[in-house]
């Protein structure tokens, strides 16, 4: 039994012993064990290929759209084994953010933020309709920006806007734990340099995943860091440690530059 | 939570629903493909594709003594190929330039209106092309004929073949026609010899598809071939068809059975190259 | 020398489909000049009078119009609840799967039966079906018509919207799923909706496609030359009565039934051409 690297007190989710695969066989991720800590931002990193997105889209059962693709082990949300509950309540709990951003471009800016009480069927009054639209854009600071042209199509604003409305509409839900999958590479340094601050405002209410190739990135706004490789989990630990003194020669060996 | 299981229950609803309506829809193809075979085998035989079609009163006769109705469908068959290939004769060469040159100036103005066109005469009725090639050729030769029907489908055929010929050229990779210009080639050898050849079988789809699509044709050979119960060689004079056959059959009662052998004939005829053109089509698609 | 006189040749075949179509046009409007001259364009399309008696000779071509868009726009509602299930489940459902591949390859197959033959079908076949079920007492009809043509046309509208269904974008669907959206919520709310001018643009294609349609609407409507009221009554087509009584027809009656065939290449070239425009769009 494979021991975690490091011990955080009152995780909210817990992987355990978790390995994906696309075809039977071979392990996209293999056998990681790891707490994540409630209300902090944990930053995974890692070359690309190394199952970093993979592991991330297992947490919100994502890989359930590719028949092809099986997940062994548990993962606990809330002490919940996500594996073995329905998957739409599960993506509920967990929000995702992707790589680029997708506001659904037949919906108004309006109607994306409220668009995950529509597609679960929840019905609201006008008033809670509002008041969330509002609280969410407040949230992720675009209110000011768009609450004129509210009910204009999301896809007429900038990237960085876009990316934000997106954070918005998964924020909605209130979710346990909100899990982003590189969200800025599609991004330009102003809009990303938001996006950061508004991830470390908001570490406040919700738990953060983020998947990101940059290392920096990942330095400047996470608590704990993992360095994957090649599917596994080589070094989990807090960010200043890692950065400081990784205790892998691969971690040191990516942070230092020489392979990614 | 049990919101969620209801709507988990709704999606599995919807979802075999939408797997039996789906299969549903197949159904009325083999309806028909085996109710042709059940009510038309028995009168296929080999005076079937050489005889020509059955007089009424010969028929009448048969189904008294409970006999099948003797004859064939000989005349139909000839009059089908010989209007095919004369429309084929007009309409790919015509059709396989014009793609050429939509493929090779693919954003200029005249290329834009000869492709609307080209929709255009697409999508008219073919009832409407039977008008015209009534208007161009039965009218002034003052008769009807298989030329005339010839006419008519290859009007139906010529925009099938341009936009075939224009899709398949433009999948080709541009480098092709670069290495031929480098070599020193002219344009012309160019397209003749090297484009050309490659999408062979692409070409070949179309061409395929569109002499299957034109081949049941009934209604403008009505207008134009009119039909004839003798088998005929002279283009200038009325002549018969498959269908055409199959509409006489089904509008003289004594004739019933003959309906259902000449029905299946051209559905397995039509069938067959749809078939053969798809195959083809997915085997130069993987090359 | 050679490229010079084979680039010509190209742009003179490009000419020559430009000149077949403006020949359609003009031998179209100069043979219904005489219709419509004799009883004028309004009152020729208004009139459902058709009597071709030698003292009277009167034709107007409204019952036709009428019989064309009922059956047509029938025949469409009809389609819709098969074509739609096929789009999903070739373009959603089972996108990219051999099943998918295998039910579309089949409904393509539909497309290529003759009209004859859904003829002789909807005739022997399924007229009985409607005299049983004591929908018509004769079987002839709007009606059956209508179901026939909504056969004829489900490959139309299915396989291209089929097509525009499957190219929604995946990262569209991925954050609906990631939002708690079941498949359906997902098809509803995402899938649909963003498809939904491509799948309105192939419905007025085949829409297209039924009203050209000859031989299977001549062989079940009835042939008669009356404004239908109802459902079960029968009437004809444009397309059908041409096919009926263009081969006897001659002087002032033939005038008519070409002025019928121009006004139904008209409609079909306004209906392909609001399709293609869309299509344009939603691709552009």
């Amino acid at each position: 039994m494979k021991e975690e690297m490091i011990n955080i007190q009152d995780p909210i989710l817990q992987l355990k012993d978790v390995s994906i695969s696309y075809s039977p066989g071979k392990n996209a991720v293999k056998n990681i064990y790891a707490d994540i800590a409630k209300n902090k931002i944990t930053a995974i990193m890692g070359p690309s290929g190394c199952g970093k997105s993979t592991l991330l889209r297992a947490i919100n059962r994502m890989h359930e759209l590719y028949p092809d693709i099986k997940i062994m082990g548990e993962i606990l949300l809330d002490g919940k084994n996500i594996l073995k509950m329905n998957p739409m309540e599960v993506r509920r709990m967990a929000g995702m953010v992707f790589q680029r951003p997708n506001p659904f471009p037949t919906m108004s800016i309006f109607d994306n933020v409220i668009a995950g009480y529509k597609l679960n069927g929840i019905s609201l009054s006008k008033s809670e309709k509002e008041e969330i639209v509002e609280r969410c854009l407040t949230n992720v600071g675009l209110w000011n920006e768009v609450k004129d042209s509210l009910y204009k199509k999301g896809t007429f604003l900038s990237g960085g806007q876009q990316q934000r409305l997106c954070i918005a509409r998964a924020l909605a839900l209130k979710p346990d734990v909100l899990l982003m999958d590189e969200p800025t590479s599609a991004l330009d340094p102003i809009a990303t340099n938001r996006i950061e601050e508004l991830l470390l405002d908001l570490k406040q209410e919700f738990t953060i995943v983020i998947v990101t190739h940059n290392m920096s990135q990942a330095a400047r706004i996470s608590d704990y860091s993992m360095f994957m490789y090649l599917g596994e989990l080589v070094e989990y630990d807090t960010t200043q440690t890692m950065f400081t003194n990784p205790k892998d020669k691969r971690t040191n060996e990516y942070l230092s530059g020489q392979f990614g | 939570m049990n919101n969620l299981t209801y709507r988990t229950f709704k999606d599995k609803l919807f979802f075999y629903l939408i797997c039996t309506l789906a299969s549903l829809t197949v159904v009325p193809l083999f309806a028909i493909i085996w109710e042709l075979i059940q009510k038309g085998y028995k009168q296929i035989n080999w005076s079937f594709f050489t005889e020509t079609a059955p007089s009424t009163l010969d028929a009448m006769l048969a189904r008294s003594t409970g006999d099948i109705i003797p004859g064939g469908i000989a005349n139909g068959i000839l009059g089908t190929l010989l209007m095919v290939i004369i429309a084929a004769i007009i309409a790919i060469p015509t059709g396989i330039l014009v793609g050429i040159h939509l493929s090779e100036h693919p954003k200029t103005k005249f290329s834009n209106i000869t492709r609307f066109i080209t929709d255009l005469i697409q999508g008219s009725p073919s009832i409407v092309i039977g008008i015209i090639a009534y208007t161009w050729v039965v009218k002034p030769l003052g008769s009807y004929s298989a030329f005339a029907g010839s006419v008519s489908l290859a009007i139906m055929m010529l925009p099938l073949i341009v936009r075939s010929t224009e899709e398949t050229l433009k999948m080709l990779p541009g480098s092709l026609k670069e290495a031929g210009l480098a070599l020193g080639a002219s344009y012309t050898s160019v397209v003749l010899k090297i484009l050309l050849p490659s999408a062979f079988g692409g070409l070949f789809t179309g061409i395929l598809l569109a002499i299957s699509r034109v081949m049941g044709e009934t209604a403008p050979l009505m207008l134009t071939a009119l039909g004839s119960t003798a088998i005929n060689w002279d283009v200038l004079e009325p002549s018969s068809a498959v269908p055409l056959l199959i509409w006489e059959f089904y509008n003289d009662p004594n004739l019933i059975d003959m309906i259902w052998s000449s029905s299946l004939f051209l559905l397995l005829l039509v069938l067959t190259l749809n078939l053969i053109a798809k195959r083809i089509a997915r085997k130069w698609k993987i090359q | 020398m050679r490229d010079k006189i084979f680039k010509r040749i190209l742009v003179g075949c490009c000419i020559l489909i430009l000149l077949v179509c403006a020949g359609m046009v003009y031998s179209l409007i100069s043979g219904s000049l005489s219709a419509f001259q004799h009883y004028g364009f309004f009152n020729f399309i208004c009139s459902s009078e058709w009597d071709p008696h030698p003292d009277r000779e009167v034709y107007g071509a409204l019952s036709f119009i009428v019989g064309t868009l009922l059956t047509s726009f029938l025949a469409l509602l009809f389609c819709i609840p098969f074509s739609l299930p096929v789009a999903l489940f070739t373009g959603a459902y089972f996108r990219g799967k051999k099943i998918a591949t295998f039910i579309s390859s089949i409904i393509d197959l539909l497309a290529g039966i003759p009209s004859i033959v859904y003829g002789l079908w909807g005739f022997y076949t399924f007229r009985p079906l409607i005299i049983e079920l004591g929908l018509n007492s004769q079987g002839f009809g709007i009606l059956t018509s209508s179901i026939i043509l909504a056969i004829m046309i489900i490959p139309y509208a299915s396989s291209l919207s089929g097509e525009f269904i499957s190219m929604v974008p995946n990262e569209l669907k991925e954050a609906a799923y990631s939002l708690g959206g079941t498949r359906l919520d997902v098809i509803r709310t995402v899938t649909l909706p963003n498809a939904g001018s491509g799948i309105f643009a192939s419905y007025i294609l085949a829409l297209g496609r039924a009203l050209g349609e000859t031989m299977a609407v001549t062989m079940l409507i009835g042939n008669t030359n009356n404004l239908p009221t109802s459902l079960s009554d029968t009437g004809n087509t444009m397309a059908s009565i041409i096919a009926n009584q263009f081969g006897e027809a001659d002087g002032l009656k033939l005038s008519s039934l070409i002025a019928i065939g121009l006004l139904l290449f008209g409609i079909t070239a306004i209906i392909n051409l609001i399709a293609k425009f869309i299509i344009k769009k939603f691709n552009g």
